[in-house]
C-alpha cells in the first residue's frame, strides 16, 4: 500500500505524551468508584430484573449499600457476605433488601465474602469467555466480510420493527447492525428492562433488546454465510452497566470513548473516566470492538481546521483503551468525512487525513464516518458525497465503515435509503477494489504536505494538554470547541471515595484475562 | 405608494397556474421511488404503477424494479402529475422583518434598547441535538455566519442539549430574558410538538409568555408551524444568527412602541 513519508520521531512523541496524559488521569480517578461501576459489579454477578416501580435491582441494592454507609467498600464483597450467611443467591439478596426485608452490614469475615466473591466473578468470567469463543466460532463456521465492513444503523424506536429491518439490512450486504438507542437514554442513571417497543430516535438499550437482536443475527448469518456484528451504544450515565449486559449477551462492538460523554452529554468528567476504565476493561475482556467518538469533533468544529484535535483525541483514547487492556485490534478509533464540499481540494485533505489516521494507528481497527454536518435535503447531492466518502475508505483502507444516507439531515433512514447505501458502497468497494495498490502519494505533494501539517499540529496540542493536564485542557474547550469543568457536569453525585479496603473482584480477573 | 397598493387590491388577482416542468411547460413530470413491503414479481411492479396513477400521474412507469429481500422490493417511476397550483393565491406566512447584518444589529440593539439583549437558548426536552442550537448561537455560527455569542450587543447564554424546559423558563427568568430560543432537531412521532407546546404553556404558567419573544428553529420547523404553536417566530433551514437577530430586535421594538 502506498504510504505518506511522516516523521515516525514526531509519532512517537504524540504516542508518549498521550500515554502520560492518560496515565494522569488514570492515577488521579483510582481512588472513586461510582454508583454504576457498582450496579455492573452486581449484575455480573447475577442481578437482574426491577422492582413493581420498573426501577432495576442492582440501583435499589446500590441505593440500599449507600444508605448503610457501606458502597465505599465495594459492593461484591457485602452482597458476597450476605450471600453465603443467608445461604441466598445474588438475586434473592436484591429481591429481599428491594422487599424491605434485609437490611445489609458489613460481612463477618472479610476475606471469605471475597472468596466467594471472586468465586461468583470467575464464573460470570467464565460465561463470557465462552461467549467470546462461541463468537470465534462462528466467525470460523460462517466466514465474514473482507473490510471495510458496511455498518448500518437501525432507529424504528420498536426491537422488534428493528429486527425486520437489520435483517432486511444484513440480506442486503451489512456486515454491522448498530441499533440506535432513544435519545436520552444517555442521561438515564439506570438500565431500563425488558423488551422494549417505544423510544424516540431509536429504542431503549436493554439486555433483552440485546438477546432478541444477537438471536435474529445468529439467524441470518447463518442464512447468507456471514457473521453479523451487533453493536450498541456504550456511553452514558451507564456505560459499566451496559458494558457488563454487553458482555454476557455476546455484543461484537460497543461506542465507547472515553470523553464523548464529557464533551456532548455535559457528563460529569470524574464520572466518565472512572466509568470508561471500567466499561472498557469489560469490553476488552469480552472481545468487543469499541468505537471512538472523534468524528463529533468535525459536527461542531471545522473539519479542516480541526483535524489535529481528532488525531490527538485518538491517541489518547488509545492509552486510555490500552490501561483497559484492549489490543490495537479492538480499537475502533473515529473519524469522519466532514470537510466543507466548497472548500477547494478538500476531497484531497480527506485522503490526507484518513491516510495519516491509517498509517498512526496501523493495526487498529478504524472506524470511518460519512458527511453529516454538510448534507442538505439535496438527496441527489448527498449520494454523490457518501460515494466520493466511499472512495477515500476503500482508497486508505478504513475497517469499519458507516454508510452514508443521502436521506442524512432528512429523517431516520427508509429501508430503501439503506438498501442505496450498500449499492453505492458496493460498487465502489468492487470498482476501486486494488486501486490503492496502483497509485502512490506524490512525495512531497499536496495530500503528503498536508497530513505532515496534521501531525505537527497534534504533536503541540498534545504537549499542550500534558503541560496543563487533560481535565484543564477540556476546559479550555480543545476539543469540539465545548468546554466542561471537572466539577460540573450530570452524575457527580454517583462518584464515591473508595475506602482503603474497597474490594471488586472482575479487575484482577479481567485484566488478567484480556488478551 | 399607498395608492399603488389601493389600486392592487382593487384589481382581480391574474391566476398563475404551474405544475412540474420535465422538458416542456406544462409536462406535468415527476420522478419518485419507494419501497413496497412485499417480494419483487410482475404483479408488484403492476402495483406499484397502479399505486402512481393513484396519486395522481397519468401514464406512470416503472423505469427501476429491485427486489430487496425479506420482502421487500424497491421501486423508481416516472409520471405526468394531473394536478396543478394557482400561486397568485398562495401566501405564505413568514416573519416580517428585514434581515441586517452583524454591524446593522448591533447598532440597531444599541439605538433602541440601550443595553445589551439577552437571548437565552436551549434544546429542550429529550432532544440530545446540539447542533442546531451552536449553528445560531456559538461565537463560531455555522457556514461563515458568526453565532450570537460574537455580538457585542447580545448576551448569549446557550444551555446546550437535553434541557428540561422548567430548568430553560427558571434561566430565562433568572436571566431577565429579552428572547428565548428553541431548536429542536428531533421530530420522530412528532415529539418536537409536544415539547414545544410544553414549554409555551410553562411561560403561560409562570405569566411570562408576553414579556418573551419565543423562538424555534430547526430543520423541520416552519414559520407557519411555529405560528400556529404560539410561538413569535420559526427558522427553518439556511437561517442563521443575523436572521434570528433581526427578527428578534424588529419585534422587540415593534412591541416597545406600542
Amino acid at each position: 500500500m502506498s504510504q505518506l513519508n511522516l516523521d515516525q520521531g514526531q509519532i512517537d512523541r504524540a504516542r508518549e505524551s498521550a500515554r502520560r496524559i492518560a496515565h494522569r488521569v488514570f492515577d488521579d480517578m483510582s481512588q472513586y468508584t461510582t454508583t454504576t461501576v457498582e450496579r455492573a459489579t452486581l449484575r455480573l454477578m447475577g442481578v437482574d430484573g426491577v422492582d413493581d416501580n420498573q426501577i432495576p435491582l442492582p440501583n435499589r441494592l446500590v441505593s440500599h449499600l449507600q444508605e448503610q454507609g457501606l458502597l465505599q467498600h465495594g459492593a461484591a464483597a457485602v452482597v458476597a457476605g450476605a450471600m453465603a450467611e443467608h445461604s441466598l443467591g445474588a438475586q434473592q439478596i436484591a429481591e429481599a433488601v428491594a422487599a424491605g426485608k434485609l437490611v445489609l452490614a458489613r460481612p463477618k469475615s472479610d476475606k471469605t465474602a471475597r472468596q466467594s466473591a471472586e468465586a461468583i466473578a470467575a464464573r460470570m468470567c467464565e460465561h463470557v469467555a465462552a461467549q467470546r469463543a462461541f463468537r470465534a466460532q462462528q466467525i470460523e463456521k460462517v466466514g465474514e466480510a473482507r473490510t471495510p465492513w458496511l455498518y448500518l444503523i437501525v432507529a424504528t424506536g420498536n426491537i422488534f420493527e428493528d429486527i425486520v429491518q437489520a435483517r432486511a439490512a444484513a440480506e442486503q450486504g451489512a456486515d454491522i447492525v448498530a441499533v440506535i438507542r432513544s435519545t436520552g437514554q444517555s442521561l438515564l442513571d439506570y438500565v431500563p428492562y425488558g423488551a422494549t417497543t417505544e423510544g424516540f430516535g431509536g429504542t431503549y438499550a436493554t439486555q433483552e433488546n440485546f438477546r432478541l437482536m444477537r438471536a435474529a443475527l445468529d439467524e441470518v448469518g447463518a442464512k447468507i454465510g456471514r457473521y453479523i456484528r451487533l453493536t450498541n451504544y456504550c456511553s452514558g450515565l451507564c456505560m459499566p452497566e451496559i458494558a457488563a449486559m454487553g458482555a454476557m449477551e455476546r455484543l461484537d462492538m460497543m461506542l465507547n470513548d472515553s470523553m464523548y460523554g464529557i464533551i456532548f452529554r455535559d457528563i460529569n468528567m470524574k464520572r466518565t473516566f472512572i466509568d470508561q476504565f471500567f466499561s472498557r476493561m469489560v469490553n476488552a475482556y469480552a472481545g468487543i470492538i469499541i468505537n471512538t467518538g472523534e468524528d463529533n469533533y468535525l459536527t461542531t468544529a471545522d473539519a479542516f481546521d480541526a483535524a489535529h484535535t481528532v488525531l490527538a483525541s485518538q491517541l489518547i483514547n488509545e492509552q486510555f483503551a490500552y490501561i483497559s487492556g484492549l489490543k490495537p485490534d479492538q480499537m475502533g478509533l473515529g473519524h469522519a468525512f466532514e470537510i466543507n464540499p466548497d472548500l477547494e481540494n478538500g476531497f484531497l485533505w480527506e485522503v490526507a487525513h484518513a491516510q495519516l489516521v491509517r498509517q498512526v494507528f496501523p493495526e487498529a481497527c478504524l472506524k470511518y464516518m460519512p458527511p453529516t454536518k454538510h448534507m442538505t435535503g439535496n438527496i441527489f447531492k448527498g449520494h454523490v458525497q457518501d460515494a466520493l466518502f466511499n472512495v477515500v475508505s476503500t482508497l486508505t483502507g478504513q475497517n469499519i465503515h458507516l454508510l452514508g444516507m443521502m436521506t442524512e439531515a432528512i429523517h431516520t433512514p427508509f429501508i430503501q435509503d439503506r438498501f442505496l447505501a450498500i449499492q453505492n458502497a458496493k460498487y465502489v468497494f468492487g470498482t476501486m477494489r486494488d486501486l490503492h495498490e496502483e497509485v502512490e502519494f506524490r512525495a512531497g505533494g499536496r495530500i503528503e504536505r498536508r497530513a505532515q501539517e496534521v501531525l505537527g499540529e497534534t504533536v503541540g496540542i498534545l504537549a499542550d494538554i500534558e503541560k496543563i493536564g487533560l481535565p484543564a485542557a477540556i476546559g479550555r474547550g480543545t476539543f469540539a470547541d465545548i468546554s466542561r469543568t471537572m466539577d460540573g457536569g450530570k452524575g457527580l453525585d454517583g462518584v464515591i471515595a473508595k475506602s482503603p479496603d474497597y474490594y471488586n473482584p472482575f479487575p484482577d480477573l479481567m485484566l488478567a484475562g484480556a488478551n | 405608494m399607498s395608492a399603488n397598493m389601493n389600486k392592487h387590491l382593487t384589481e382581480a388577482v391574474a391566476e398563475n397556474w404551474v405544475k412540474p416542468y420535465g422538458d416542456t411547460m406544462n409536462d406535468g413530470r415527476v420522478q419518485l421511488s419507494f419501497t413496497l413491503p412485499v417480494a419483487l414479481d410482475e404483479n408488484a411492479k403492476e402495483a406499484a404503477r397502479q399505486l402512481a396513477l393513484e396519486m395522481g400521474l397519468d401514464e406512470p412507469s416503472v423505469v427501476h424494479a429491485e427486489d430487496m429481500g425479506q420482502g421487500f422490493s424497491f421501486y423508481v417511476l416516472y409520471g405526468q402529475c394531473k394536478h396543478r397550483v394557482d400561486l397568485s393565491r398562495i401566501k405564505v406566512a413568514k416573519p416580517e422583518f428585514e434581515t441586517l447584518d452583524k454591524d446593522g444589529i448591533n447598532a440597531l440593539i444599541a439605538e433602541k434598547m440601550g443595553r445589551k439583549m439577552v437571548v437565552v437558548g436551549a434544546c429542550i426536552e429529550t432532544d440530545a441535538h446540539t447542533v442546531g442550537i451552536d449553528a445560531i448561537m456559538n461565537m463560531k455560527g455555522y457556514n461563515g455566519h458568526k453565532g450570537l455569542e460574537s455580538y457585542h450587543e447580545v448576551r448569549a447564554i446557550n444551555m446546550g442539549a437535553q434541557v428540561d424546559s422548567e430548568e430553560l423558563v427558571a434561566r430565562a427568568i433568572e436571566e431577565r430574558a429579552d428572547v428565548i430560543l428553541v431548536s429542536q432537531v428531533v421530530t420522530q412521532k412528532n415529539i418536537h410538538l409536544d415539547n414545544l407546546t410544553r414549554l409555551s404553556d410553562l411561560l403561560e404558567a409562570e405569566g411570562i409568555r408576553d414579556r418573551v419573544i419565543l423562538v424555534v428553529g430547526g430543520p423541520r420547523i416552519s414559520h407557519e408551524l411555529a405560528k400556529e404553536l404560539g410561538y413569535d417566530a420559526g427558522f427553518g433551514t439556511k437561517s442563521y444568527a443575523e436572521d434570528v437577530a433581526s427578527f428578534a430586535i424588529h419585534e422587540w421594538t415593534k412591541r416597545h412602541a406600542a
